[in-house]
């Protein structure tokens, strides 16, 4: 179909800054957490860093906004597969309007813009966040979590309608993208954690395709960035030995991949693990 | 996808009304012919028909609507009639020929003479300017001649009355058919004299209509040939013919039954439809096939069936437009003067309608052929793509969709995919009422196997949704070739099963084709036309929303008897790989080095068939299905078959004793056992061989001192269903339900379930083979010498179709029983084939008292037509032995050439691959009438089977017992696997 190409190949990144908020999201249950503001900068500066001159993707990075202690959790906000974005609904009320910075970005890049809540209308009561969403290149899988609910996916499969679109269960209050994110056009990385092998297991069963599974002990090493850049490199920005030790040694499996050892040690206090930071985008579409 | 299909085709026939009313005025005639004997008569219709004048010319729609009368549709179509175009589709439209091809030849001199006679009549008719004057049909001229006298009378009240009156005399005609067929036997009934013929419209995927007469008695199968011809299609298996039930619901026609006894209507109308959709249509091989496959999934798309994105619209549409248009011209006046006629989505605007322009403009330079392409490589891609869709329940009432394509069955809530059961993992298929089971194959973390269960709309739906599973399971998943290791195993339950040729077998075939591209038309000149006319330029309706093919209709079968059809799927499947030569190639050539012995086996196809399949329009491959159902059916007790890797075809039906039972029905169930177990089958084909070698082992069987058999499919390898004396009943009426759809919907009795279980036998056991072969041929001999007759396999597997059908028949209606089995022997008569008459005919004659114990045997059909057919022993169902030497002893068979005459020889030796014993013994109550009760407490039949192969040993005992009408079967199994496979059960 029109959209459909292997996934990795992407030629836009965006993020939003870190504020100076971060860390004191309202109704945060868990979050006694000290973060280091500071550092939590310095780790975003390394990833849009590592995602410009060493992926070379062209970095669009929205000013961060104080009002909205989450907003640097952009990944969250939208799910974007081909020319179209689908602006989702936060499980949060407050974070809903982080979406407005994201849509215009995603219109001046002219991507069609489909809006959850307005095709929902009287439904309301979908909620889908973007780190609940697994692309791909082939079909989504939407963990079915504390955050997105399988209304929420329903209006991705509406929006998405090339692919299948499974839903998977995700235990323990994780996320879809904390327990697996792609490694390669068909290889899936995962820890090996009971919930993510389960999640996995499920997503197995459900899909038409084979994927290798890189496997990884650390749970927290499972999120990952893949992006075949413009050089048309297999590029992986993963959490560094000091984050995860044992798991490095899992990545340096991957033939011929650069990788790109990124820390992201505050954001993860927080929940949230390296592709929480941005979105990617490819506007150059093959038809084929 | 099934469902789309009948508003359709009306609306496109309307939209078509020009070129369908030569049709329809054929039709028309058609029916007068038959009605009308007496020229007199006829004269007198002519009168009229002038008489009507102008009105002739209208639309029948129109009259209708004046006349207010309740026609059928196919009465509204009836148009003027333009005497050139009559003359011209006469011509056009193939002689009705008789469904077996040695009635073929016997009666296409007959058909000539039909033709002539046709040919006649229409002059006749075109002086007249009208339609009725073929008289070449006198055929029952009893159940005619009221319906003439009838009609004359009406004729007189006035031309919508006629109208109705045709309806009432087919309807008459109908019955008169039931009646005739109780003489005659289907196969043979039409002789020369009688040929009843009936004009079939079909709906072609651009939207045209085709018009052919077929002999009223013909298979489906004929008159899907005879489109595929009309199309110059040979890629021909992944499509068939649609029509729409009593219920308006889309169903596919069988191609081995009777259409007449499928459509149960005086609706011949059916649509062409795409039936398996390929996953790589790179891998078709003519352009013709992907042609049509386009012009089907620009309808799914179109139509909504096969969602997709703006986008993917967009492009899909813009290929359309190069395909049919060519490359975009800017002088041209603006396209989208005519694209905004031209349907490409359910939720078309201005916008989709400028980005197909645009995009339409970069193909610039694609021919027609690459255009398609491209379409179908981005079609393909979509995650519905596909996908038959059908409403259900799951277990908590929650209403689902059950998607069925050839990775397996999908499960979707809204339009999220929740589960997935891929074919491999499914062992077993059935439904019962209105439910629909999986049985799922234990996960390795799982002990047990599980059953899903789902609620179908009612029991059509299941039926249905069931028959979907088996064709696109047989054809996709039986194809795959999978690892020697692993044999997989498709067993069904219900006689119903995939008659055709699978994904690989068809592949093998089109690569074979031989012949330049054919040109052929593509729809855009007449779409432009049309819609230059006025006309709706696109035949696309949207109708295809559909999906619901389940049948909306609250159907409910009052009968408290569930069927059971069980489709058991086991890993080993069995690839056929019989070369096939399309069209003319020469047996020789068709070998798949490629194959794994697995590939090869499975299907006994005979290449001569399935060359004729290509050259002919008779079935095929189907036929040997066929036989090897029949002898199945036949055999009191039904044979099992394992084959290694997959036996389509390994259920087993008791036909006889099913017969007596269908009568007794519901009480059957209890009293009825069957044991039938199978010990092994192998198939090996040898990679250079294009001949299928197949070894059937069949077991004992027992009868049911009550009459009944159960069979009990064990399998030794993989899990074998204990099948609880229920589902053997059930099992035994499957057979009668799965016609009972298409007629009798009224008798849904229980199904026997039947359960194959499959063994996996390691390549290694080599047994003499040929020594128990000759037991067994001994032993079956009819059938071996049915096989070595020199008759053609096709002539045979004719034969044995017709005969099936008429033992459905016969489960389906008792009194026609007699008349089936006057049929078949004249059947054998005309195919020539004594040999295999005679086995066929004393099955087909149930006599249910007798049970049988058959020890296994191997047989080897070695190779009636370079093909080796599957013998299998099937015991007469009277006899009660006990077979002391039960060692079955399953080898490869090794046929050097498939083709018939070069097979000389199999060698069981070469590859050894299971090492089978079954020791059976067998008390029997003296004997068993059919009706005879099952005595309480009796011990009837205790078996032991043992196989071993270099991995595994497997040792059943089955024990039956009768207690009180009721049969207790306690099958257990233990089998060690020492080496590599995967099986071990214990099953009870």
């Amino acid at each position: 179909m029109a959209n459909m190409c292997p996934y990795g190949r992407f030629t836009h990144a965006v993020v939003r800054g870190v504020p100076e908020t971060f860390g004191k999201a309202v109704g945060d249950e868990n979050r006694e957490v000290t973060v280091d503001l500071a550092k939590a900068q310095r780790q975003f500066g390394c990833l849009t860093g590592a995602l410009r001159q060493k992926v070379g993707l062209q970095l669009i990075e929205i000013p961060p906004d104080p009002e909205l202690p989450e907003s640097w959790r952009i990944e969250d906000v939208a799910v974007i597969q081909g020319d179209t974005a689908l602006i989702t609904r936060p499980f949060k009320q407050q974070r809903r309007s982080e979406a407005e910075a994201v849509r215009r970005v995603m219109s001046e890049l002219n991507l069609t813009v489909v809006e959850m809540g307005g095709e929902q209308g009287d439904s309301g009561g979908a909620t889908l966040e973007g780190s609940d969403v697994l692309f791909t290149g082939r079909e989504f899988f939407v963990g079915v979590s504390s955050h997105t609910n399988r209304r929420g996916a329903e209006v991705l499969a509406d929006t998405f309608r090339d692919f299948a679109v499974s839903t998977v269960p995700v235990c323990g209050g994780a996320r879809l993208k904390d327990v697996c994110s792609m490694g390669g056009p068909g290889t899936i990385i995962a820890s090996n954690t009971d919930g993510a092998k389960k999640t996995l297991r499920m997503m197995e069963q459900l899909t038409d395709h084979h994927y290798e599974v890189l496997t990884v002990p650390e749970e927290s090493a499972a999120n990952c960035i893949y992006v075949k850049g413009p050089s048309k490199r297999d590029f992986l920005l993963h959490r560094p030995a000091e984050e995860c030790p044992e798991s490095v040694s899992a990545f340096q499996k991957l033939q011929d991949y650069t990788l790109l050892p990124t820390a992201a040690s505050e954001a993860s206090k927080l929940g949230a693990s390296l592709s929480s930071l941005c979105l990617l985008i490819n506007r150059k579409h093959t038809h084929f | 996808m099934t469902t789309e299909a009948g508003s359709e085709t009306e609306v496109k026939e309307n939209a078509e009304e020009s070129a369908a009313q030569p049709d329809q005025s054929e039709k028309t005639k058609q029916e007068f012919e038959e009605v009308a004997n007496a020229e007199g008569e006829e004269k007198e219709k002519e009168k009229e028909k002038d008489g009507k004048g102008i009105s002739r010319y209208l639309p029948t729609w129109f009259k209708k609507q004046k006349s207010q009368s309740q026609t059928s549709p196919t009465k509204e179509d009836q148009s003027t009639e333009e005497p050139a175009s009559k003359t011209a589709e006469e011509e056009e439209s193939p002689v009705p020929e008789v469904n077996g091809h040695a009635e073929e030849v016997e009666e296409k001199e007959q058909v000539k003479l039909d033709q002539a006679k046709e040919t006649e009549a229409e002059s006749h008719s075109n002086a007249s300017a009208d339609t009725e004057p073929a008289k070449e049909e006198k055929v029952d001229e009893n159940v005619e001649k009221s319906s003439d006298e009838t009609k004359e009378t009406k004729e007189v009240e006035g031309v919508e009355e006629e109208k109705k009156e045709k309806g009432q005399v087919e309807a008459e005609r109908e019955g008169g058919d039931n009646q005739t067929s109780i003489f005659q036997s289907p196969l043979r009934l039409v002789r020369k004299t009688k040929m009843k013929v009936v004009v079939c419209h079909i709906t072609l995927l651009d939207g045209t209509d085709f018009t052919c007469e077929v002999e009223k008695r013909a298979k489906g199968q004929y008159l899907f040939f005879k489109v595929c011809e009309h199309l110059n299609l040979l890629e021909k298996d992944y499509f068939g013919l649609t029509y729409k039930d009593n219920h308006e619901e889309k169903c596919w026609l069988d191609p081995t039954k009777e259409i007449k006894r499928q459509i149960r209507s005086n609706n011949w109308q059916f649509a062409f439809n795409v039936k398996f959709y390929p996953p790589d249509p790179s891998l078709l091989t003519e352009d013709i096939t992907r042609y049509l496959l386009c012009l089907q999934l620009r309808e799914d798309v179109a139509s909504g069936r096969l969602p997709c994105s703006f986008v993917t619209h967009a492009l899909l549409g813009s290929y359309t437009l190069q395909a049919e248009f060519g490359d975009y011209e800017p002088d041209q006046p603006r396209p989208l003067d005519f694209i905004n006629q031209l349907t490409f989505a359910p939720n078309q605007n201005k916008e989709m309608e400028e980005k197909i322009l645009e995009l339409h403009k970069s193909h610039r330079g694609m021919t027609p052929a690459q255009a398609d392409l491209q379409f179908l490589e981005n079609a393909k891609k979509l995650s519905m793509y596909g996908v038959d869709l059908h409403h259900a329940k799951d277990s908590e009432s929650v209403d689902i969709m059950l998607g069925v394509c050839a990775n397996g069955l999908l499960v979707y809530k809204d339009r999220l995919r929740i589960n997935r059961f891929a074919w491999p993992k499914i062992l077993k298929i059935s439904y019962k009422r209105n439910n629909f089971y999986i049985k799922i194959r234990p996960g390795e973390t799982e002990q047990f196997e599980s059953t899903v269960g789902f609620k179908l709309q009612n029991h059509r739906s299941a039926k249905k949704l069931w028959k979907v599973c088996v064709e696109n399971h047989s054809f996709f998943r039986l194809n795959t070739p999978e690892p020697p290791t692993k044999a997989r195993f498709l067993t069904l339950g219900s006689k119903f099963r995939y008659s055709g040729r699978t994904q690989t077998q068809t592949r093998l075939a089109s690569s074979l084709i031989d012949r330049p591209a054919p040109n052929f038309e593509r729809t855009s000149s007449k779409r432009i036309s049309r819609s230059l006319d006025g006309a709706p330029a696109i035949s696309i309706t949207e109708a295809g929303r559909d999906m619901a093919e389940n049948g909306h209709e609250p159907h409910l079968e009052l009968h408290s008897d569930s069927k059971v059809k069980e489709m058991d799927l086991s890993l080993g499947d069995v690839e056929a790989m019989p070369p096939q030569s399309p069209g003319c190639s020469e047996p020789g050539h068709s070998q798949d080095h490629d194959k794994t012995q697995d590939e090869v086996l499975k299907h006994q196809a005979s290449i001569s068939q399935l060359k004729r399949s290509f050259m002919e329009a008779p079935p095929p491959s189907p036929p040997q299905l066929n036989q090897w159902e029949n002898r199945l059916t036949s055999s009191p007790a039904s044979v099992r078959v394992q084959l290694q890797h997959v036996v389509d075809v390994p259920q087993t039906e008791a036909a006889s004793p099913d017969n007596t039972v269908s009568e007794t029905k519901e009480p059957a169930k209890t009293t009825k056992v069957e044991i039938e177990e199978t010990v092994v089958i192998q198939e090996v084909s040898k990679a250079t061989k294009p001949g299928l070698v197949t070894i059937a082992t069949s077991c004992a069987d027992d009868a049911s001192p009550a009459e009944e058999q159960e069979t009990q499919e064990e399998r030794v390898r993989a899990e074998e269903e204990v099948v609880a004396a229920e589902e053997a009943s059930e099992r035994m009426t499957e057979s009668v339900s799965s016609e009972s759809e298409s007629e009798d919907e009224a008798e849904y009795h229980a199904d026997i379930s039947v359960s194959i279980s499959q063994t996996q036998i390691p390549e290694e056991m080599e047994e003499e083979v040929e020594l128990e072969e000759e037991d067994e041929d001994k032993g079956v001999e009819e059938q071996v010498s049915a096989l070595d007759a020199p008759s053609l396999p096709a002539e045979v597997s004719h034969p044995t179709e017709e005969t099936i059908a008429e033992e459905e028949q016969f489960i389906m209606e008792e009194t026609d029983v007699e008349e089936e089995k006057g049929s078949e022997q004249e059947v054998e008569e005309s195919t020539e084939d004594p040999m295999v008459t005679p086995d066929e005919a004393p099955d087909s004659l149930p006599p249910p008292e007798e049970n049988r114990v058959v020890t296994p045997k191997e047989e080897e059909e070695p190779k009636v037509n370079g093909e080796a057919l599957l013998v299998e022993v099937e015991p007469r169902p009277q006899v009660i032995c006990c077979s002391e030497p039960p060692v079955v002893k399953t080898e490869m068979v090794t046929i050097s050439d498939t083709f018939a005459a070069q097979k000389t020889e199999i060698a069981t030796k070469e590859v050894p691959i299971v090492h089978t014993e079954t020791k059976t013994i067998t008390y029997e109550a003296a004997q068993l009438d059919s009706n005879g009760d099952g005595e309480p407490g009796v011990l009837m039949t205790a078996q032991t089977i043992t196989s071993e192969s270099l991995c595994t040993t497997t040792t059943t005992h089955i024990t039956k017992t009768l207690k009180g009408g009721l049969s207790e079967t306690r099958i257990e199994k233990r089998i060690v696997i020492t080496g590599d496979c995967d099986i071990d059960h214990d099953q009870n």
